[in-house]
């Protein structure tokens, strides 16, 4: 499902060159749990950029269910985004201004031929999986931090993509919490067979998933 | 979608309330400045009162002598005799009004002075003009031709000189120690309108400035009728025919020019215009530019104001791109966003330039003028207010469209 093959991330200043990843190859297969995991600054939010398309590498090949995608132009990548990935942030990113439902139905906005109607309905299908069907007309800050995790992974799933990226999705969370959102995303990978990537400090969490990798200074350790 | 935008457009107005008031007053403000100015420049060019036939007329206002050697210019209005001989046997020409250039008299009420501005008419002028009269009628050729005489007031002149009383014709108004039989009452013309603004018409055998003399020069305009909108240009063009032939009748000046121009023309060339040059061109440029920097200011405010607030919604753009929007996508958000923006600026810079408008007529700053919007300023306002908000979230759409995700997510 997921290829990365010998994957470079330099970030250059005027003065300074910084090796962010250092040759990864990856692979991860269709309907597993990956953690990754390594000290701040090791890379392991870049990499996930770049398993998630936010981010281009250096060098190297990105290859995501079959779809080799470093000549993909800005639309193309938008729209495999769209149709393909989703994200849950450590930080929400919700926008403050929408409603519960409109933040959820998100990413539907940007796939073609799904009418309004069909919008609602799968965004509210979302939110009952995540157990928020009460807040659907609540506005972000209104709700707790688990609560606002869960309408990011609505959002996230309402597509139905195959993958999921998620970047510490527990880490401004108090640990009930954050097993709630660790038994959520557990049970989208175990009942829905979706593919999930999540980048963790938490060697419990961690512990939880199929298979864990380790980054040390931009390179896979184990 | 649009649903979205505009759900997102409203919240983000009402999340910053001074720069949504700034970005509000700027474009209702501006707008309001030009739709007044459109309803002034409605008025100069579309029929109004009393010139109800603008769209078949054509005005001579002046006549210029030149020397082409010596570039010496003279210019004026021009005599009776002009106007009236060189448009003899004009094919065209279904009538001709001429009236002179208003002079000022003055009367005296109740030890009270009243200036009273005069202008001395033809027959010809009542039956192209659309003059409302309250009392009365116009004075008749047999009156014209025994110097009779008689005058047609406005109404403004019958409240000043004769006060509160109802009926006025028959009665006396003297003006510059001259009795005059009041025979007609008039609706006030516009002070805007020249060729038809007076407190009195008099038959022109009463006028003091020679009209029999048969030089070129005098006091007088003229209104060509032609007979149809359709005519309007051939009359134009058998006029100039006419004019090319016209002797100066001036040893010192070798050139005379003379236009029967349509009334927006004739103010242009009067602003603008010289010798065989209209003026328009000029006009144009004088006018876009003025225009142009004129919403230059409130387009560069309303830009750096949305680069601003796009800067604060950078995590909101981060999260979208992710999630699919592509670049040309939110710049079309942000332009739609803008453009609703701007449109409620629209909006409350109508409401403002209705009260202006009311403002100003009430006021009688420019006496006998009234002014209104109609469709076509309308139109003019929402086209203005549309292209404001492209233009000014055009730079900031395409700025935000080139965030990096990974950067616009790490903003907070």
């Amino acid at each position: 499902m997921i290829s990365l093959q010998n994957i470079e991330k330099v970030y250059r200043t005027d003065t300074v060159q910084t090796l962010a990843l250092n040759s990864i190859s990856l692979e991860v297969a269709k309907g597993e749990f990956l953690s990754i995991m390594g000290p701040s600054g090791c890379g392991k939010s870049t990499l996930l950029n770049i398993i998630g398309l936010l981010d281009a590498p250096s060098k190297g090949i990105v290859n995501i269910a079959g779809q080799q995608t470093n000549d993909l132009n800005d639309k193309n990548l938008a729209a495999f985004r769209n149709k393909s990935l989703g994200f849950i942030f450590q930080s929400y990113h919700l926008i403050n201004d929408l409603q519960v439902l409109d933040n959820v139905e998100l990413p539907l906005l940007y796939r073609s031929a799904v009418p309004a109607k069909e919008r609602r309905e799968l965004a509210a299908e979302a939110l009952a999986k995540v157990g928020l069907s009460n807040r659907m007309k609540h506005f972000p800050t209104q709700l707790s931090g688990g609560q606002r995790q869960r309408v990011a992974i609505a959002r996230a799933i309402v597509g139905r993509p195959e993958i999921i990226l998620a970047d510490e999705p527990t880490g401004n969370l108090d640990s009930a919490m954050g097993n709630e959102i660790m038994d959520i995303l557990m049970q989208l990978n175990q009942n829905d067979d979706t593919t999930i990537v999540m980048v963790t400090h938490d060697e419990h969490m961690a512990g939880k998933t199929h298979r864990l990798v380790r980054l040390f200074d931009g390179s896979q350790v184990q | 979608m649009l649903k979205n935008y505009f759900k997102i457009a409203i919240a983000v107005l009402k999340r910053r309330k001074f720069f949504t008031f700034i970005s509000l007053f700027g474009i209702s403000f501006t707008l309001t400045i030009l739709m007044v100015l459109t309803a002034f420049m409605d008025n100069v060019i579309n029929p109004t009162y009393p010139d109800m036939k603008r769209d078949r007329s054509l005005y001579i206002n002046r006549v210029e002598l030149r020397n082409s050697k010596k570039g010496w210019v003279n210019i004026s209005s021009p005599s009776y005799y002009f106007l009236t001989h060189y448009t003899t046997g004009m094919k065209t020409l279904e009538k001709l009004a001429v009236s002179s250039t208003t002079t000022s008299s003055n009367a005296y009420v109740a030890n009270k002075k009243i200036t009273i501005e005069i202008k001395y008419t033809n027959v010809a002028f009542w039956e192209v003009t659309d003059f409302d009269f309250i009392e009365g009628k116009p004075y008749d050729k047999a009156q014209i031709d025994g110097s009779q005489k008689v005058a047609v007031i406005t109404e403004r002149t019958k409240a000043d000189y004769f006060g509160d009383e109802a009926n006025v014709v028959g009665k006396i108004i003297e003006a510059d120690n001259v009795k005059y039989r009041v025979i007609g009452v008039v609706k006030d013309p516009p002070i805007t309108s020249n060729s038809y603004y007076a407190d009195m018409f008099l038959p022109y055998t009463l006028s003091k400035s020679g009209y029999k003399d048969t030089g070129n020069m005098g006091d007088f305009n003229a209104v060509l009728l032609a007979k149809s909108p359709a005519e309007v240009d051939k009359m134009k063009r058998e006029w100039d025919e006419i004019a090319a032939k016209i002797p100066t009748n001036d040893k010192e000046m070798d050139k005379l020019y003379s236009n029967a121009d349509t009334y927006f023309m004739d103010k242009v060339r009067g602003l603008y215009g010289g010798g065989p040059e209209s003026g328009f061109r000029k006009f144009l440029l004088m006018f876009g530019g003025a225009i142009f920097l004129f919403m230059l200011l409130p387009t560069i405010n309303l830009v750096n104001i949305n680069i601003t607030r796009i800067m604060e919604r950078s995590s909101e753009i981060g999260v979208r791109k992710a999630f699919g929007a592509s670049s040309k996508t939110l710049v079309y958000q942000f332009i739609i966003e803008n453009v609703i923006l701007t449109v409620i600026g629209g909006i409350l810079g109508v409401v403002f330039s209705a009260i202006a408008l009311q403002v100003i007529n009430a006021s009688d700053f420019l006496a006998g003028l009234h002014l209104t919007l109609n469709f076509t300023i309308l139109f003019y306002g929402f086209l203005t207010c549309l292209a404001f908000g492209i233009i000014s979230g055009v730079y900031p759409a395409w700025r935000m469209s080139k965030l990096a995700i990974v950067k616009a997510l790490k903003a907070q």
